[in-house]
């Protein structure tokens, strides 16, 4: 059973935000919109102060109550793990950003641009009638994955098949595959690094993974 | 562009979304105790056709808020682990069987608009509390709350456009000292968690202790009310009508700040939280805590 994740690499993220842009223009999410973000966080008091930097998103949770609150069923999950949005069938009632303890959702009520009233060429290819008034948020790229596999690529090892934020990682920070693969990239960088999943007491069973240290606890 | 907020207000549920549980509270504790006035042979159409109108209208905000308003039925798909659906098909039976009790003034029918109603109002609080996203609304305590606060909110209004008799009142005081004893429970509650903060400093505002002096007010006023009732052997006399209005409009009025607030201020998303840091530089280094 495939299961993918993604994995980020907090020792090698240096907050460049390009995996935000990327994931916006492949994307076309409206202004103030972001399905990637890497949150620039400082942590204790001077002279003892930390800085990192944190990409953030769909977490695509192995039990996510984004999916269990929704009222109309539009949020999904598919076999591979991947949690989907009918935009469909989604009314719009923002109860899964509610229920989202990673603040991954958003919605917007009427279609907004980059510069003005107009979409650019860009936009006007990825922005559709679908998208408003419903949620929305990270498909960590569900559509290059699948046409990807349909051609016997490999997600996370063939750019064509692996998500945009991947892609563009100028550090190698992020990760993306299949870790039911054993032998694979990325069930071999978590065996070989310690790492931690965010707000795991929620019982979410999230699949994004946070790699801090080298060698095993 | 430098991201360094992880925690902010939600945006996505406003007053129209509170009205909804302002409205359900009110209208589901009013139609509860017009139940029991039903039962007691006291008139209680007017109290359960105003307990309707009230869940009513707070289905209607809701309605007016959510994005795609022509889907709207698209919420009754998901019984199996959604409390917004739950609520929603409750509604749809209360409403109709609580219409037929105010028509016919049907007593069997008025109790079983009672437990839909009872029903609809626990909905509400577990909508909240199934929220994981909002530490304030996540807590544990948010149920008897919502429960305690639509009692006193219906008992209170009842005192206006029911009766004022001592077994009212009773009822009344009763279930703002239930909700008093669930305010100090939820703000505890609240106080222990550590990503709460923020919102713990929204009850201290102005607003939220007008909301509370209220309550308090309304609470005071109502058993002062009751103590002249027994005083006068059961007779509303005297100071007693006047202060049992008094002491419901606040009792009703209290819980209606106290959820707005607590939707549209209080309801903060869960900060990003790093068990440890990451090791750089050369040599790796020490794992640190946060």
């Amino acid at each position: 059973m495939t299961r993918y994740v993604m994995v980020a690499d907090l020792r090698r993220c240096v907050g460049c935000q390009t995996c935000t842009a990327a994931c916006k223009e492949g994307n076309g999410t409206p202004p103030g919109v972001q399905w990637r973000r890497v949150l620039d966080l400082e942590t204790g008091t001077y002279p003892n102060v930390n800085r990192v930097f944190v990409p953030v998103g769909c977490q695509h949770c192995a039990n996510p109550p984004c999916m269990e609150v929704c009222p109309s069923t539009a949020t999904g999950q598919r076999a591979d793990g991947i949690v989907t949005i009918d935009y469909e069938l989604c009314i719009g009632c923002s109860y899964c950003a509610m229920a989202c303890p990673y603040d991954a959702r958003s919605m917007v009520d009427h279609a907004e641009y980059a510069f003005g009233e107009q979409p650019t060429a860009v936009e006007a290819t990825r922005i559709g009638r679908e998208r408003i008034g419903v949620a929305t948020k990270c498909t960590f790229c569900a559509g290059r994955i699948d046409a990807g596999t349909a051609r016997g690529l490999i997600p996370g090892q063939d750019p064509e098949a692996t998500p945009l934020c991947v892609n563009s990682c100028i550090s190698g920070a992020l990760a993306f595959g299949d870790i039911e693969d054993k032998d694979g990239p990325i069930a071999t960088l978590l065996a070989e690094n310690q790492w931690f999943r965010m707000h795991e007491s929620e019982g979410t069973e999230p699949g994004f993974y946070y790699v801090w240290d080298k060698g095993t606890l | 562009m430098s991201q360094t907020v992880t925690s902010r207000r939600q945006r996505h549920w406003d007053l129209r979304a509170a009205g909804n549980f302002i409205g359900g509270g009110t209208g589901s504790g009013l139609v509860v105790v017009a139940a029991a006035a039903a039962v007691n042979g006291a008139p209680f159409r007017v109290a359960l056709a105003l307990g309707l109108g009230g869940v009513a209208a707070g289905l209607s905000l809701v309605w007016l808020e959510i994005g795609r308003p022509w889907r709207a039925c698209n919420v009754f798909f998901h019984a199996r682990t959604s409390w917004m659906t739950r609520e929603g098909m409750v509604a749809i039976v209360l409403i109709p069987v609580g219409v037929i009790a105010v028509l016919t003034a049907n007593v069997p029918a008025a109790l079983f608009a009672a437990l839909l109603a009872a029903g609809f109002l626990f909905c509400q609080a577990r909508i909240l509390r199934a929220a994981r996203g909002i530490p304030a609304w996540r807590q544990e305590q948010i149920v008897t709350l919502i429960l305690a606060t639509g009692l006193a909110e219906g008992s209170g209004i009842f005192l206006i456009v029911g009766a004022s008799a001592t077994r009212w009142l009773v009822i009344a005081l009763f279930a703002a000292l239930l909700r008093e004893a669930a305010w100090l429970s939820y703000r505890a509650g609240l106080a222990a968690t550590p990503q709460a903060a923020r919102s713990l400093a929204v009850f201290a505002t102005a607003p939220a202790r007008l909301a509370r002096a209220a309550q308090l007010v309304g609470l005071a006023a109502i058993a002062v009310a009751l103590g002249i009732v027994v005083a006068a052997h059961g007779v509303p006399s005297g100071m007693a009508v006047p202060l049992a209005w008094i002491g419901g409009a606040l009792a009703a009025m209290s819980g209606w700040g106290m959820k707005a607030l607590l939707i549209t201020r209080a309801g903060f998303t869960r900060a990003v939280i790093l068990p440890v840091m990451p090791t750089r530089g050369k040599g790796g280094g020490h794992a640190r805590p946060v």
